[in-house]
């Protein structure tokens, strides 16, 4: 049995059925972090002074020191989405070696920000800001966490077209084709959100 | 383009189908045992109402068990620190584990592809996933129940700070939520894609049955409005696993002893996040019921439905409007005048279309050669009690008369009204309709017919004087059903008749579970009818015997007509298929 416009696209809808279910995926994740952002939103119109001052005082001026790490890792996450276009466009042109590198560059950049991510978290954690100090802690750690599982999940199902799944070049090369370009767009999504949570948690303070 | 014929292992075809009409039937049975025992939960809640403090009979051993596992003294009767588990867990269960998955999960999956003329649905793995995701989800909230301090007690809607600062079975119901939704918007992705994608050529919108359109509004609705609600369970599992205080204000006090966290939070943030979705969550209900109650009328009436693109245009702006009206169930809460008034002016706003679909039905009736079998009855029963649902809403959608209804006996009622006798009515309707689709054989006529009346007679008898207790003034969540409130005492020998009644419904069931365990046993008709209703929708016309194999359609069905044109004149029958020239 075989489900009709899982490859071709429906000429009256245009699109194939996988398309339109990550587009409405991605209305749901807007959602999900939009109830997030209203939270945030919330929170600190009702607070006092932002970020709120707790058992350690501000974090204030740890956001100003932090600002150029935050930077570098908005400036690789978008590098990242770039090159998860090139990887797209390289399949569409058939050449599967350009491919791998441009996917395998995306996968080095999205391991990258994690990497500092670790080291901002574990800084702030050690300077005894963690999530229970305050509603900004809260925040930051509940909306970057969220960011950060998404870009995790990202990875793994990166790295596995990378790795086994990649076979399906050699037998449906337009249903893989599809599969990266739906991967890419949910890449530029996880990297939309970070262009969000830059400015709302590191810059407007 | 069948494929029956290719043998599958038991477990491929039983258990971890990926056929839309074994996961609908999987969807169907894993959610009426929950409605049961949804059901049950309230059951022994109605005793400890109209017998407080008495010990319950039969089961008392099982209670007694129960509330010393979970630490709370009882000698057989209900204890109250169980009552509020009980309360919560009746509404999520009924809710996310019953109804939803029913009318969504079971008739969504069955029904849809092929009403749409589709061999599968779109995405059948993922078919197969949101049923295993929330069958996990139903299996944590049961084990909740074993928690020290029991499951979740601070009602279904959870509201913070007590929430925050109930016992370990919240943050088994938040997980257990996070699984449920999950579940609901992979299979609402499913359901939407499927409908625009794989509709058969001539099905266009205007020709697709008003089921398949009160299915693809509720699923955007659940697409959009339970992200939120995940938000927020997020939110209460940072605040109850990390001590964060998201909804904790500074300087609560519990106990007498000020809360030792940060605060700064804000309990109404949870009232705002829970109702975008709970609000939406109310026409997710009653939605798809809708779209069963039309595809019955309209067959049983002989006639087409009256005012299909009103319909259409009414449950489209239903859905719409449902996002915009979340803030009547906070009022009280004093978030402030102009929000009041906004929030009633939609509330008033949206009751016009729901209106519309309820006028439509009943127009569809004049004038009808009407067939008063099982399914019709249930939808016949259906138009007053979804119609006194929705008319008792109206003063709790107005600030003012919300002052003295709030939080009574009377919102009991009138939302008992709409998924009670509503929902679960369409639910009954839907499955005495479709059942021959599933079989190939047709539930018995007179076992039917008992169901309904007592089924009719019980519900009222429940909900009806919860109306009367609301307007006196009685709260709802009271373990001892407002005995020891002096304004409660003239209406309170009610609850020993509403008590009668669940009981007497529960009574009432066994008919329905007779007869279909009879039927499923009657010997199957050597070519069983495909089209036992005479009705003109795909389903039923452009099939081989039922039950259909992996696959459906024999070969793809062109659609030429709309989907209700029965009684067209000139024609010899009373009834045109839909792929008829």
């Amino acid at each position: 049995m075989e489900i009709p416009y899982n490859v071709q696209v429906r000429e009256d809808t245009g699109v194939y059925n996988s398309k339109l279910g990550i587009w409405l995926f991605l209305a749901s994740e807007v959602m999900l972090f939009g109830g997030l952002f209203s939270a945030y939103i919330l929170l600190r119109t009702g607070a006092p002074v932002w970020p709120p001052i707790g058992e350690h005082g501000s974090i204030a001026h740890l956001l100003t020191e932090t600002i150029p790490h935050a930077t570098f890792n908005t400036v690789i996450l978008i590098l990242s989405s770039v090159t998860m276009v090139m990887a797209w466009v390289s399949l569409k042109m058939k050449d599967l070696s350009k491919f791998r590198l441009y996917l395998g560059t995306t996968i080095v950049c999205a391991l990258i920000f994690l990497v500092v991510k670790y080291f901002e978290y574990s800084h702030k954690i050690h300077e005894g800001f963690v999530p229970s100090h305050d509603t900004y802690m809260a925040l930051y750690f509940t909306l970057t966490g969220l960011h950060g599982l998404h870009i995790i999940g990202g990875i793994i199902v990166l790295a596995y077209f990378f790795g086994p799944g990649i076979k399906m070049w050699g037998t449906e090369p337009e249903r893989f084709t599809n599969r990266i370009e739906i991967i890419g767009l949910y890449w530029h999504f996880v990297d939309l959100v970070w262009i969000f949570l830059f400015p709302i948690l590191y810059l407007l303070n | 383009m069948s494929d029956s014929h290719h043998e599958e292992s038991f477990w491929r075809k039983y258990i971890f189908s990926i056929d839309h009409k074994t996961i609908g039937i999987q969807y169907g049975i894993t959610a009426l045992l929950f409605l049961f025992f949804g059901f049950s939960l309230m059951m022994v809640m109605r005793w400890q109402l109209a017998f407080p403090d008495q010990a319950v009979p039969i089961f008392g051993g099982l209670i007694k068990w129960l509330a010393d596992l979970n630490g709370f003294a009882s000698d057989g009767n209900l204890p109250s620190d169980l009552y509020n588990v009980f309360g919560a867990m009746h509404g999520t269960i009924m809710i996310f584990l019953g109804v939803v998955p029913l009318v969504v999960g079971a008739f969504g999956n069955y029904i849809v592809p092929l009403q749409i003329g589709a061999p599968d649905m779109a995405f059948p793995k993922l078919n197969m996933a949101s049923y295993w995701v929330y069958f996990i989800g139903g299996v944590i909230m049961l084990v909740s129940f074993f928690l020290p301090g029991g499951a979740a007690n601070s009602g279904w809607t959870s509201y913070p700070p007590l929430s925050n600062i109930a016992t370990t079975g919240q943050t088994y119901w938040l997980i257990g939520m996070v699984f449920l939704i999950t579940s609901s918007l992979l299979g609402s992705i499913n359901i939407i894609v499927t409908i625009i994608q794989l509709r058969v050529p001539g099905l266009t919108w205007m020709r697709l049955p008003f089921f398949v359109w009160s299915q693809f509004v509720t699923s955007f609705l659940l697409v959009l409005a339970f992200p939120p609600l995940e938000a927020a369970g997020i939110l209460q599992l940072m605040d109850r696993v990390f001590d964060t205080s998201f909804f904790l204000p500074s300087g609560l006090v519990v106990g007498g002893e000020v809360l030792d966290v940060s605060g700064g939070g804000s309990p109404l943030l949870w009232q705002h996040l829970f109702w975008f979705l709970a609000h939406p969550e109310v026409y997710v209900l009653i939605l798809p019921g809708m779209g069963v109650i039309a595809e019955i009328i309209a067959n049983n009436t002989r006639k087409p439905i009256w005012g299909y693109k009103s319909l259409v245009y009414s449950v489209v702006f239903l859905g719409f409007m449902s996002f915009l009206v979340w803030a009547h169930h906070m009022f009280m809460t004093g978030m402030g005048q102009g929000m009041s008034i906004f929030f009633q002016t939609t509330t008033m706003i949206i009751s016009v279309p729901s209106v519309i679909i309820l006028s439509c039905f009943m127009l569809s009736l004049w004038g009808g050669s009407i067939r008063f079998n099982t399914p019709m009855l249930f939808a016949l029963g259906w138009i007053p009690m979804f119609g006194i649902g929705g008319l008792t809403g109206l003063p709790l959608g107005l600030s003012t008369p919300d002052i003295h209804l709030h939080d009574t006996y009377y919102v009991i009622g009138h939302f008992h009204y709409i998924v009670a006798p509503g929902t679960i009515f369409a639910i009954f309707a839907g499955i005495y309709y479709w059942f021959p689709k599933m079989t190939g054989k047709r539930l018995d006529e007179m076992l039917g017919k008992i169901h309904f009346f007592f089924s009719f007679i019980f519900m009222n008898g429940i909900f009806w004087p919860m109306l009367i207790q609301g307007l006196a003034g009685v709260s709802r969540r009271l373990a001892d059903g407002g005995e020891s409130y002096a304004h409660a005492q003239e209406t309170l020998h009610l609850n020993e008749f509403m008590s009668y009644s669940a009981w007497l419904l529960a009574v009432a069931q066994i008919p329905f579970i007779i007869n279909i365990i009879r039927t499923l046993l009657r010997k199957k008709d050597a070519v069983p009818d495909p089209n036992p209703w005479r009705a003109t929708t795909i389903e039923w016309t452009d099939t081989s015997s039922p039950p259909m194999g992996h696959g459906n359609f024999e070969k793809v069905p062109t659609v030429y007509r709309g989907p209700y044109e029965y009684s067209v004149p000139g024609d010899s029958a009373d009834f045109t298929p839909q792929t008829k020239k």
